[in-house]
C-alpha cells in the first residue's frame, strides 16, 4: 500500500465524516458508496483502480466547474429574456451547450485549428505521439489529431444533413397523413409499420448491398429509415391540433392546405419535433458512426471518428487509448446532445403543466 | 379464454403477414443487385452459352414471383442457396453460427435482464435521491456511448491491462460450456451493459407510472404499510409493463449483436453478415437478414402477446 492509497483513504474517510457532521445525507451516500467501491476494487485492482478513481472525479469536478462558468457567462452576455432561460437551466444542459458550441466551432474552423490536412502523409505508421503529432500517426502515418478535428466535420456534418432529410421526409408526410386523412393517412401508416418491423441496421446494411457504400447512398437509406419515427410523432401531434376549433374556422374561411399546415399547426408543433431533432440527430449520429466503423459508411480518405476507430483497433491490444479517442468524441456528443433535449422536454412539459 | 385466443391468433396472422411483406422487400432487394446470380458466379470471362446454362439451371428464366416462391419454399426447408462468394451452401455457413449468436444473446440476457429489473425498481421506488440521479447519468452515458466504444474500454482494462479475459472471443465448434462461458464474458457485458441501460429506464418509467395510479394512492391513504404496498399492490401489476420491457429489448439485442461481434471477432451471424454486404453476396445478406427480421418481429410478438395476458383491460376490450 503506497502513499497514494494512503493519503487517497484518509481524505475520503475525513469528507465522509465531515458530510456526516454537516447532516448532507446526500454527500453522505455518495462518499460512503465511493468509500466502499474503492476499498473492494483497490483490493481486486491494486493502486491503478484509485488514480483511476482520482483522475475521473477531477474531470468531473473540471468539467462542473467549466460549465457553471459557462453559464454564467452566457446570463451576463445574454439578451434578459435568454438570460431567464440560463438560470434555471441545471449543470448539465450547460455542459451539453458547451460541448455542442465545441464541436461546431472545430468543425466550421477545421482548416485553421488542425496543424495537417486530413489525408495528408506524415510520419511513419503508428507513429508514437510527439511535438508535432499530438495524438500519433494512424496506420497510413497521417496526424490523428487532425483526422480527429476533420472527422467533427465530416461525421458531424452528414449526420446533421441525413437527420434533416429524415425531417423532411417524415414531417411532411406526417402533416400530410394528419391533415388528408382517410386512405392517404391508412396507406401512409402502413409503409410505416412495415419500415418498422425490420431492425434498421439489420435494413441499412441491406440497402447498402444494393446500392454500395458512398456518403450519398448512406445519407439517403438512413434518412429514409429513420423518417418513420418522425412521421409518427408529427402525425400524433398534428393529428392533436388539426380537430381545434380555429382550424376549423380557418377552414371555413377557405384557406388552402398548405395555409392550414404552414400557419397554422407548424408553429404549434415546433417545441415537440426541436426535441425530436436532437434526440433523433443522437440515433443517425450513432448509426452512421457503426455503418462507418463496419467500412460500410463514410469512405477513406475522408476522416471520420467510426472508421477512425475501426483503422487503428489493433493499437488496443498493445494497451494504447488511441482507437478510444475518437469513439469517445462520438460518445461525448451523444451525451450532449441528450443532455439538452432533456432540458428542452423538462422546459416544454413544464410550461404544460 | 376463447377471446384471448382469438387475439393472440389475430396478432399471430398479423406478425406472418409482416415477415412475409418483409421477405418479399429483401427478395426484390437482391434482384436489385447489378449483374444476375450467374454472371456472379462465373466472373466476367463467361461465355453467353455458359451463362445460359447455369441460368436455366438456378431457374433465373422464370419470372420473378415463380421465383420469388421457390426461394420462400426453399428457405422454409432451411435450403438459403448457394453463397457466391464461396459457392458454399448458405445454411451450412449459417446454422452453426446462428448457435452462437444466440448464445452470446441469450448469456448477455442473463446478466442484463435482472440486473436492470432490480436497478430500475429501486430507481423507481428511490426516485430523486442521489442513487437514481447516478444510475440515470450512468444509463445516459451507456446509451449514448457507440457499442464499439464500450467494447474497447472493456477490452483495454479487462483483457489487455489485466489479463481476466480474451481480447477476442474466437470460440470453435468442439469447445467445453465453461471455457465458451469465459471467451465470450466481454462481449457478452459490452451488450448487456447497453441493454440494461435501456431497460433499466424502461422499468423506471413504468412504475413511477404505476405508483401514480390512485389505487396506491388508496392503499397509502388506507395505512397499508409502506412495504407491502410494493410487494402486494404495486408489483403483481407491474409484471405487464416488465414483461413488455424485456422483450422489446432482447429484440434490440438480437440487432445489437452485429457490432459487437465485430469488435470481438465473434463467429456469429452478425459478423457473416457484414463481410457479406461488403462482398455483395446476396443469398446470404438475405438469408442473414430474413434470421434477423424473423427473431425481431418474434420478440415484439412477444411483448404484445404478454401485455395482453398479463393486462386483463385488454384480454377484454370493449
Amino acid at each position: 500500500m503506497g502513499t497514494f492509497s494512503i493519503v487517497y483513504f484518509a481524505l475520503l474517510i475525513a469528507a465522509t465524516a465531515a458530510a456526516a457532521y454537516f447532516k448532507n445525507r446526500t454527500a453522505l451516500l455518495l462518499l460512503f458508496t465511493l468509500l466502499i467501491v474503492s476499498f473492494l476494487s483497490g483490493l481486486l485492482g491494486g493502486t491503478n483502480v484509485l488514480v483511476g478513481f482520482t483522475i475521473a472525479a477531477g474531470l468531473l469536478a473540471a468539467a462542473a466547474g467549466v460549465s457553471y462558468s459557462f453559464k454564467e457567462a452566457l446570463i451576463a452576455i445574454l439578451p434578459p429574456e435568454g438570460a431567464k432561460l440560463m438560470r434555471t437551466a441545471p449543470l448539465t444542459a450547460a455542459f451539453g451547450l458547451l460541448v455542442i458550441l465545441t464541436y461546431i466551432v472545430a468543425a466550421i474552423f477545421a482548416p485553421v485549428i488542425a496543424p495537417f490536412g486530413e489525408a495528408e502523409v506524415i510520419g511513419g505508421a503508428f507513429a508514437p505521439p510527439d511535438d508535432q503529432m499530438l495524438l500519433g500517426g494512424d496506420q497510413l502515418g497521417r496526424d490523428l489529431f487532425s483526422r480527429l478535428i476533420y472527422g467533427a466535420r465530416n461525421t458531424v456534418g452528414v449526420a446533421i444533413v441525413t437527420t434533416a432529410l429524415a425531417f423532411l421526409i417524415g414531417t411532411v408526410a406526417g402533416l400530410v397523413a394528419a391533415t388528408m386523412g382517410g386512405w392517404v393517412d391508412q396507406l401512409l401508416g402502413r409503409i410505416v409499420d412495415i419500415l418498422l418491423a425490420i431492425p434498421q441496421l439489420i435494413f441499412a446494411l441491406l440497402l447498402l448491398t444494393i446500392f454500395g457504400a458512398g456518403i450519398i447512398e448512406l445519407t439517403v437509406v438512413i434518412a429514409v429509415l429513420y423518417s418513420p419515427l418522425v412521421f409518427r410523432l408529427t402525425r400524433a401531434v398534428a393529428g392533436n391540433i388539426v380537430v381545434m376549433d380555429y382550424i376549423e374556422a380557418a377552414r371555413l374561411r377557405g384557406e388552402s392546405t398548405w395555409y392550414l399546415v404552414s400557419r397554422e399547426v407548424l408553429p404549434n408543433i415546433t417545441a415537440p419535433l426541436a426535441a425530436e431533432f436532437g434526440l433523433r440527430f443522437c440515433f443517425v449520429f450513432l448509426a452512421i458512426s457503426a455503418l462507418s466503423f463496419l467500412g460500410l459508411g463514410i469512405q477513406p480518405p475522408t476522416a471520420d471518428w467510426g472508421s477512425m476507430v475501426r483503422e487503428t483497433a489493433s493499437l488496443i491490444s498493445f494497451g494504447l487509448v488511441t482507437p478510444l479517442i475518437p469513439a469517445a468524441a462520438i460518445a461525448l456528443l451523444t451525451v450532449a446532445v441528450n443532455f439538452v433535449v432533456d432540458w428542452m422536454l423538462y422546459i416544454s412539459s413544464g410550461l404544460k403543466e | 379464454m376463447s377471446g384471448l385466443a382469438g387475439l393472440i391468433v389475430k396478432r399471430l396472422g398479423l406478425g406472418l403477414l409482416t415477415l412475409l411483406i418483409i421477405s418479399i422487400i429483401i427478395f426484390i432487394a437482391m434482384e436489385a443487385l447489378p449483374g444476375d446470380t450467374a454472371q456472379q458466379i462465373l466472373g466476367q470471362a463467361a461465355t453467353e452459352e455458359n451463362l445460359a446454362a447455369l441460368r436455366e439451371e438456378l431457374g433465373l428464366n422464370q419470372p420473378l414471383p415463380v421465383r420469388y416462391l421457390a426461394w420462400l419454399t426453399d428457405a422454409l426447408r432451411g435450403d438459403f442457396g448457394i453463397s457466391v462468394a464461396n459457392q458454399r451452401e448458405v445454411a451450412e455457413q449459417l446454422g452453426p453460427r446462428f448457435g452462437n449468436t444466440l448464445f452470446l444473446a441469450a448469456f448477455a440476457a442473463i446478466i442484463a435482464v435482472p440486473l436492470a429489473i432490480t436497478l430500475g425498481v429501486l430507481a423507481a421506488l428511490f426516485r430523486n435521491s442521489i442513487y437514481d440521479r447516478v444510475s440515470n447519468a450512468l444509463a445516459l452515458v451507456s446509451i449514448s456511448s457507440p457499442e464499439f466504444f464500450l467494447g474497447y474500454i472493456l477490452v483495454l482494462f479487462f483483457a489487455v491491462q489485466n489479463q481476466f479475459f480474451p481480447p477476442i472471443a474466437s470460440v470453435t465448434p468442439g469447445m467445453d460450456f465453461w471455457a465458451r462461458v469465459e471467451m465470450t464474458f466481454l462481449p457478452a457485458l459490452t451488450m448487456s451493459l447497453v441493454v440494461m441501460a435501456y431497460m433499466m429506464r424502461m422499468t423506471r418509467a413504468a412504475i413511477i407510472n404505476l405508483l401514480a395510479s390512485p389505487y396506491i394512492e388508496m392503499a397509502r391513504l388506507k395505512g397499508v404499510p409502506q412495504r407491502r404496498v410494493i410487494t402486494r399492490h404495486a408489483l403483481p401489476n407491474a409484471l405487464a409493463p416488465i414483461i413488455n420491457v424485456v422483450a422489446l429489448n432482447l429484440a434490440y439485442l438480437i440487432t445489437g449483436v452485429v457490432l459487437v461481434e465485430v469488435v470481438f471477432v465473434y463467429p456469429g451471424v452478425g459478423q457473416l453478415l457484414v463481410d457479406s454486404v461488403s462482398k455483395q453476396d446476396g443469398p446470404v445478406v438475405q438469408a442473414c437478414c430474413l434470421i434477423f427480421a424473423a427473431t425481431f418481429i418474434l420478440f415484439n410478438l412477444i411483448a404484445d402477446v404478454g401485455s395482453i395476458v398479463t393486462n386483463p383491460r385488454l384480454r377484454h376490450p370493449k
